[in-house]
Formats: C-alpha cells, sequence, structure tokens
C-alpha cells in the first residue's frame, strides 16, 4: 500500500514539474518580446490606413540600413494603442489621436505616448460605378449614414436603397468618420451610425462589396482607392464647390474629410527607434507617401 | 515483473489524468470566463444590457441583436444543413455502391477539413453577389449567405458521424426488417435510423456546435450590422454573430475596461448555450438507451 502512494506522489511532482517548465518557458516568450535585448527588431503596430506605408518605409529602410529589423502589422488603430499601452509594442501606428482615456490608462501602465504626424491622408467616399452620384455634401453623407437619407433617389441617384459599409469600431478612420462627418466635429452632438451601417473587419472587405453592389456606400483612406471604385467630389456645404480628394487638394485644404496620420513611441524614442523616426520624416521617405497615394506633411 | 507491473500502474494513471483533464479544462475555462466577465453586469445597467443598441465605444453594450444574429444564423445553418447532411449520410451507408461510397466518404471528410477563412472569401467573392441579385436585396451580406456557408461546413461534419452511426447499426437489423417485408426506405426510416438515434443526435449537435462557434467566416459575410433580428426577413438583413463581436473587438479593448468584461459576458452566453444544446440532446439520447435496455430485458 505504501509503494504505490509513494510511486504516485513521485509521478505527480514529475508531471508538476514539467507543467513548471512549460509555464516558465511561455511566460519568458512573452515577456521577453519587446525592447530588452533584441534592441535591433523594431516592432511597429496599429491602423489599417497607415500599414501599407509602414511596410513601404520599412523595406525602403532596411535596404539602406541593413542592420535594422522592423517588424510592421496592421489591426486597427484601436488595437496598435492598446499594444502601446500593454507595452508590447514599439511604435503604435494611428489614424486618429489617441484618446484621453488611453493616455490615463498608458500613463498607469507606466507608459508616456509621444506623438508623430507622419501623414495626412484624405479619405474618400466610394460608390460603385454605375451609380450616378457625382457628388455629395458633408451634410449629405452624415444624413446617409445616421440614416435620415436611405434612398439614392434623395440624392440625385437612382430609386435604389442605400447600403452604407464602414470600419469596424476599432478603426481610427471610423472614429475619425463618426466625429469629423457624422458629427460635424461637434463635442456636444451625439449622432451615431445607423443600426444597420455594415462594420466591415477590413478595407478590402469594403472594396469588395462596393464593387459589386451598386446600392453600397462606402469610405477608406485615398491610398486604398483603386480605379474600379468611384470616388465622389464633397463639398463643405450645399453651395459647393464640390472636390475630388487628391493629394493636392488636401495640401490646400479644399477637400474637406482630410487628417493626419500618427505613429505613438513609448517615451522620448532614443537609439534605432529615433534613426527611424527621423528618417521617417525626411524627405526621402515622405516621397514614399506620395507614390502610395498620401499625403507628405509639410513639404 | 518490477517492469511490467510500473507500466500496469503508469498507463491507466495517464488515462485517468486525461479523461479528468477535459473536466478540469471547461471548469477552468468556465471560472476564467466567469471571473473576468461578472463584473460587466455590476459596471453596465440592466436596462443598457438588455437595449437594442450595440455601439461599444460609445458605452451601449445592448447585447440582444448580438444574441438575436447568433440564433437566426446558427438555426438557419441548421435547418439547411441536418436535412442535407441526412440525407448524404443515408445515402452513403445504405444506398451507395461500394464504389461510390468509397469515393463519396473521403470527398466529404476533405470539405470538412477546408480552412474557414477560405470559405469566407468563397462567400464574399461569390456567395454574396449571387444571393443579392437572386433574391433582390440591398446587399448580400446577410444572416442568410452566413447561414449558407455555415450550413456547408457543417454539413461534412453531420455527414461524417451520422454516417459511422448508421454503419454501426447491425446488418441482421436490416435483414430482419426486409424478411418481414418492409421495402428499402421502411427498413432506414423505421429501423436503422431509430437503431442509430443517438449517433445521429450527436451528429446534429456536433454539426450545429460547428455552426455556432464558427467565426471567421461569419464575421467576413454577414455584414456585422448589430440590427436586432425580428420575423422572418431578418435572415436577408445584416445581422452581428457573438463570435464575430467578439473577434472583431477583442483587439482593441484594453484589460479590464467595461468594453473588456462586456466581451467576457458574451463568451459566458455563448458558452451557456453551447452547454444547453449540449445538455438537451445528452439527455434525449439518454432516455432513448433507458428505453433500449428495457426491452432488451
Amino acid at each position: 500500500m505504501d509503494k504505490p502512494r509513494s510511486r504516485r506522489i513521485r509521478l505527480l511532482s514529475s508531471l508538476l514539474m514539467a507543467y513548471l517548465i512549460v509555464a516558465a518557458c511561455s511566460c519568458r516568450m512573452t515577456g521577453g518580446l519587446p525592447g530588452s535585448s533584441s534592441d535591433a527588431i523594431i516592432e511597429n503596430k496599429g491602423s489599417d490606413t497607415i500599414v501599407n506605408l509602414a511596410l513601404a518605409w520599412a523595406e525602403a529602410y532596411q535596404d539602406s540600413h541593413p542592420k535594422a529589423r522592423i517588424s510592421v502589422t496592421g489591426g486597427g488603430s484601436g488595437t496598435g494603442i492598446a499594444a502601446l499601452i500593454n507595452a508590447s509594442v514599439d511604435i503604435a501606428n494611428a489614424s486618429r489621436k489617441i484618446k484621453p482615456e488611453e493616455q490615463a490608462q498608458a500613463e498607469a501602465n507606466g507608459v508616456l505616448p509621444v506623438e508623430f504626424v507622419i501623414a495626412r491622408d484624405a479619405i474618400a467616399i466610394i460608390v460603385n460605378h454605375e451609380n450616378p452620384v457625382d457628388q455629395l455634401s458633408i451634410d449629405q453623407i452624415a444624413d446617409i449614414y445616421s440614416g435620415v437619407i436611405n434612398n439614392w433617389r434623395e440624392v440625385g441617384g437612382e430609386d435604389r436603397p442605400i447600403v452604407r459599409l464602414s470600419r469596424e469600431t476599432n478603426s481610427g478612420t471610423h472614429v475619425y468618420f463618426l466625429e469629423q462627418v457624422l458629427r460635424g466635429g461637434d463635442k456636444n452632438n451625439k449622432t451615431l451610425f445607423s443600426t444597420d451601417t455594415l462594420l466591415l473587419p477590413s478595407s478590402e472587405g469594403i472594396s469588395v462589396e462596393i464593387r459589386q453592389n451598386p446600392n453600397a456606400i462606402g469610405y477608406d483612406g485615398l491610398g486604398y482607392v483603386t480605379d474600379d471604385l468611384k470616388v465622389i467630389a464633397v463639398s463643405h456645404d450645399a453651395a459647393g464647390p464640390f472636390i475630388l480628394p487628391s493629394p493636392a487638394t488636401v495640401i490646400n485644404q479644399q477637400y474637406p474629410i482630410a487628417r493626419d496620420l500618427y505613429m505613438y513611441t513609448t517615451g522620448e524614442p532614443t537609439g534605432e527607434i529615433k534613426a527611424y523616426l527621423d528618417w521617417i520624416l525626411s524627405p526621402e521617405a515622405q516621397r514614399i507617401v506620395l507614390e502610395l497615394g498620401f499625403v507628405p506633411i509639410a513639404p | 515483473m518490477q517492469n511490467f507491473s510500473w507500466r500496469e500502474f503508469i498507463i491507466p494513471c495517464l488515462i485517468k489524468v486525461s479523461g479528468y483533464s477535459a473536466i478540469l479544462f471547461v471548469g477552468l475555462i468556465f471560472l476564467f470566463l466567469i471571473h473576468e466577465g461578472a463584473p460587466a453586469l455590476v459596471e453596465i445597467p440592466v436596462s443598457t444590457l438588455f437595449s437594442i443598441r450595440w455601439y461599444p465605444i460609445e458605452s451601449n453594450f445592448g447585447i440582444l441583436p448580438l444574441i438575436g444574429g447568433t440564433v437566426v444564423v446558427t438555426l438557419g445553418a441548421a435547418i439547411f444543413a441536418i436535412p442535407l447532411g441526412l440525407a448524404t449520410a443515408i445515402y452513403i451507408a445504405e444506398i451507395a455502391p461500394r464504389w461510390a461510397r468509397e469515393i463519396l466518404k473521403p470527398l466529404v471528410e476533405v470539405l470538412g477539413g477546408l480552412p474557414s477563412v477560405m470559405l469566407g472569401f468563397l462567400g464574399i467573392l461569390v456567395v454574396t453577389p449571387f444571393v443579392r441579385t437572386t433574391l433582390d436585396i440591398p446587399t448580400g451580406l446577410t444572416a442568410f449567405t452566413g447561414a449558407l456557408i455555415l450550413g456547408a461546413m457543417a454539413i461534412p461534419t453531420i455527414v461524417s458521424v451520422a454516417e459511422d452511426a448508421l454503419d454501426a447499426v447491425p446488418r441482421t437489423y436490416r435483414q430482419a426488417a426486409l424478411a418481414l417485408g418492409a421495402t428499402e426506405w421502411q427498413t432506414i426510416w423505421r429501423v436503422t435510423l431509430p437503431a442509430a438515434r443517438s449517433g445521429v443526435l450527436t451528429a446534429m449537435m456536433l454539426g450545429i456546435g460547428r455552426a455556432i462557434g464558427e467565426t471567421m467566416t461569419v464575421m467576413m459575410v454577414t455584414g456585422n450590422a448589430p440590427i436586432l433580428p425580428t420575423g422572418l426577413g431578418a435572415l436577408f438583413r445584416p445581422v452581428r454573430t457573438m463570435t464575430a463581436t467578439i473577434a472583431a473587438e477583442m483587439g482593441e479593448v484594453a484589460n479590464g475596461s467595461v468594453h473588456y468584461h462586456a466581451l467576457f459576458l458574451i463568451g459566458i452566453i455563448l458558452f451557456l448555450i453551447s452547454l444547453v444544446i449540449n445538455i438537451a440532446v445528452a439527455s434525449v439520447v439518454f432516455r432513448q438507451r433507458k428505453r433500449a435496455e428495457r426491452i432488451l430485458s
């Protein structure tokens, strides 16, 4: 009776040891990723609007600086900032400003986010090529997305129901659109997206649906708009002028739906990260901005 | 001798550990869900929780549209997949000639192994436009599209498990029925299928389980608009399921925020729903076995 019990204990303890070793390994793996000894790798995560630009920058930078390693992932501005708060990235990309509550959470975690404006972007309003509507005022767009206007006929189009497409709520573009277009920048305005707005998980999802559906309307960063989508000219008010988005109309501030794009670092950047950010703000990197359909910061 | 007894001890022990570990893991997962999700019940007023608006970045945490969305998509998938899956299983097990059976069964299993992202892509590129133009509805990103694709994903599971169950029915049952003058269809419907009932029910349950838990495909094809489904028309409108909500929003939430707790609360509800389905089916299977034992004794 005595022997089996001691065996059982030995078995259990060896099992326990195995568990502990596995647990210890996984802890070290998750805990040791950012910063630490492997400083040469810069973790860069966040906005899906910026991800292509960030990838192009990372490639160009690694070509001219063979020692640098930059890993870029998307997921949305909210995702990037959440990762910054949890200190699991070096640079967070965001297509909106950090929110006060996010700033507070970061500071509570001992992270001090530092903001860099790295490019500008126009948000294009896109529809299917079969849709005869060419121009909309900001108020009309707001009414469409808040559910006041439900048929294309009401804005000069065919008798078709309007299908509203939007990015998910973790997208900086979604938040920007809500605050600046639906609410016209008014902090006390509590307008929300109509409940039947389709929330699609990616820019690509929006493009695919608009390409095949003449009822649909969507919005997306100008860098993501391809020729098979029709871009709507937008005006500040019903009187016009109606302006198509382009780098030129963003720089001269004619196109009304444009915003800054940001990168956030944990504390004042140093070493490799500082060198990378300095390069991003250089004319060489800002040329890539223009190539990808974004707008360079004050040239 | 020493070696022999050691092995006799360790193997049953390992088997026992793996047996209990399932219970342990389910228990731990449930405790974790409760721990992370229960605060939401305190932080979010009940009136908000049972409102019909889900828009978490403005603190609207109405979960009814999400539950409704999952129910609509899952029921739609079940209505479509169960008859088709069972019919396929019956054909493969009872009617098909040997060569057809040897081709069909592996093919169905390959279908079951398709990654859901791929089916999602197929969904948005092919099924969505097809549904929109054929049914003449504003958009093809609807619960119906989701149900079609989820049904297609559940069918292989249903076929595979149900076919095994039908195959396990002793040949003598069928021979006895046929000898008594029953037609082939009467034999299948009145003898083979009832005899394989517990396996067939398990097949349905696993199929529904696959549909209810599926995330990626649903997120890609159902449009994710949190509209409370009312009536049959809801099947042809966009919906937002619980799984898609968790998947789409988990990445953005800060640990310990109200939104984070709300997402775990959705996880608890999802867990409870699948628990109820499991218990319901298990009780039916159990009751049936008892009756069978009574007849045999």
